[in-house]
């Protein structure tokens, strides 16, 4: 995605951004998919900066999730490509999903479901250096406090901060939230942005935020992309307006 | 008690069990695997009086019957819309086997009944070596891909984006599942041996929440269950399968009334 100074102007046609620099993280070229003879979109072309903040808006069943799959290597695209720079080994993705196979009765305590991330090593246990990384990202996810408590009792916002903390664990250089708010009171969507906000000024982390919010997506997001049937609009935040949501709902 | 050789060496075996399915009962429980444990201890039954039928021992027919038909097993029943119907199926055909087998080869009826309910006294010390040995591979296999299993079994959706490759783990978690079914077959029979698979760990999740502490008390309840139910049975006569039974149900309800008041306060 082009920044400010480099993408002045909503891009109604998808044209691909030519403009590769250092801080690319991942660029999206002439991407399609389809699902038998129903195309879910094609043509979708844009670049990811470190550091940027992209809000992907769009009806239901337009193919948000479909792409971010896609981004996930869990669905192969049926036209065009992903890359990940410099390479898909070295970019650390997260990723917070809405739901998860979570239950009342769901066993292990938010530190330890936390801490299932950790799974390079082959001990059992934990290491010391493990064990200090888990302790920071309770901390910095305001979760020390209910670490040991089940994650199958803890509020649903307490819960959507356990799945980022667990992102997070792995220091992620691409962050995806996949409508991670939207079971969520008020106070809580921003209580969690500002965490993830937080997270990305330290890091320079880019983070994409699959999203129906608009004022979450205007506080937070330093670009869109617009999903809908046609072309699609990518910009900068500022260029989000009225117009451009009122054309999409045409 | 102890002074019988039969008994060294139920406890023996008993306790290899014991621990081996305390182990990977806790990974039948998270993966909500009960059902296809049970089914797996039917292909069992199949495979150990396919195992009379040929003149192997039951635990050899067990062992190639689960291993080959667990990964079968697995992959039918993962969608979850077919799962109940694709197990019931492969239950029905395993039992209708295992009967046509144990008639085929004109056993009598106390050797059907060592197979479904298992036995104390047929345990032999050669019996306990090869316990020994598969559970040994079993615990081998589980600790080599422990973290990754854990990740996988307590959170599938972070797993899978966390490039855990799902298939070749829940293979390697079938093969292992059909071993522990083998081995502790040997002691409950093979009709019951989803309870020390599945009780055990289905109530140490309502007192612990570490995998590494679940794992522990699993084998605790286990280990209780098979020395009382052993002892149980070598004072009053009556089967061991029964005594465990009732025991791990115990623990599993006892579970079931600390969960709602721990859940109340």
């Amino acid at each position: 995605m082009a920044s400010n100074e480099t993408h002045p102007k909503i891009d109604p046609n998808g044209q691909p951004d030519s403009q590769l620099t250092e801080d690319t993280i991942m660029t999206v070229d002439k991407l399609g998919m389809k699902f038998g003879q129903k195309t879910v979109f094609q043509g979708l072309t844009f670049t990811l900066k470190r550091g940027e903040f992209l809000s992907v808006l769009g009806e239901n069943g337009i193919g948000k999730t479909t792409l971010i799959r896609i981004l996930l290597q869990q669905l192969r695209p049926t036209a065009g490509e992903v890359s990940f720079l410099p390479s898909r080994s070295q970019v650390t993705i997260g990723y917070v999903p809405q739901f998860r196979n979570v239950d009342t009765e769901y066993p292990l305590t938010v530190k330890d479901f936390v801490g299932l991330a950790l799974h390079d090593h082959l001990t059992p246990w934990w290491s010391k250096h493990e064990k200090q990384r888990l302790n920071q990202v309770l901390h910095e996810t305001d979760l020390t406090r209910i670490a040991h408590t089940p994650l199958g009792r803890v509020s649903g916002g307490e819960l959507q901060k356990a799945y980022l903390a667990q992102a997070l664990i792995r220091q992620p250089q691409l962050l995806i939230l996949d409508e991670s708010t939207a079971s969520l009171d008020n106070n809580m969507k921003f209580e969690l942005l500002d965490l993830v906000k937080q997270y990305q000024q330290q890091t320079q982390a880019a983070v994409i935020f699959v999203t129906h919010d608009l004022p979450l997506t205007k506080k937070y997001s330093t670009n869109f992309l617009l999903m809908q049937p046609g072309p699609y609009q990518l910009g900068t935040i500022d260029q989000l307006n009225e117009t451009v949501l009122e054309a999409a709902h045409a | 008690m102890l002074n019988y050789p039969f008994m060294q060496n139920a406890f023996a075996a008993g306790t290899l069990i014991a621990i081996v399915s305390g182990i990977v009962g806790v990974f039948v429980v998270a993966r909500n695997m009960s059902f296809l444990t049970h089914t797996l201890s039917e292909i069992g039954f199949a495979g150990a009086a396919f195992g009379l039928f040929v003149g192997w021992t039951p635990l050899a027919g067990m062992l190639l019957f689960t291993s080959v038909s667990s990964v079968a097993v697995g992959q039918l029943s993962s969608k979850a819309s077919r799962r109940e119907a694709a197990i019931t199926s492969i239950s029905a055909l395993a039992i209708g086997l295992g009967i046509l087998f144990l008639s085929l080869s004109n056993q009598n009826a106390s050797s059907a009944t060592n197979i479904l309910f298992g036995s104390v006294i047929g345990i032999s010390r050669t019996s306990v070596v090869q316990v020994a040995m598969l559970a040994l591979a079993v615990i081998v296999v589980i600790m080599a891909v422990y973290r990754s299993l854990k990740f996988d079994s307590f959170d599938a959706v972070g797993a899978r984006v966390a490039g855990i490759h799902g298939t070749t783990l829940a293979i390697i978690f079938l093969v292992a599942l059909a071993f522990s079914v083998s081995v502790a077959a040997q002691i409950v029979g093979s009709l019951l041996i989803f309870i020390l698979l599945t009780l055990p760990a289905s109530a140490a999740k309502y007192f612990a929440h570490g995998v590494g502490s679940m794992i522990g008390l699993a084998i605790l309840f286990a280990l209780i269950g098979v020395w009382l139910g052993l002892a149980l049975s070598y004072w009053t006569n009556w089967p061991v399968s029964f005594f465990i039974a009732v025991i791990e149900v115990l623990f599993y309800f006892i579970g079931l009334i600390f969960n709602r008041f721990t859940a109340r306060n």
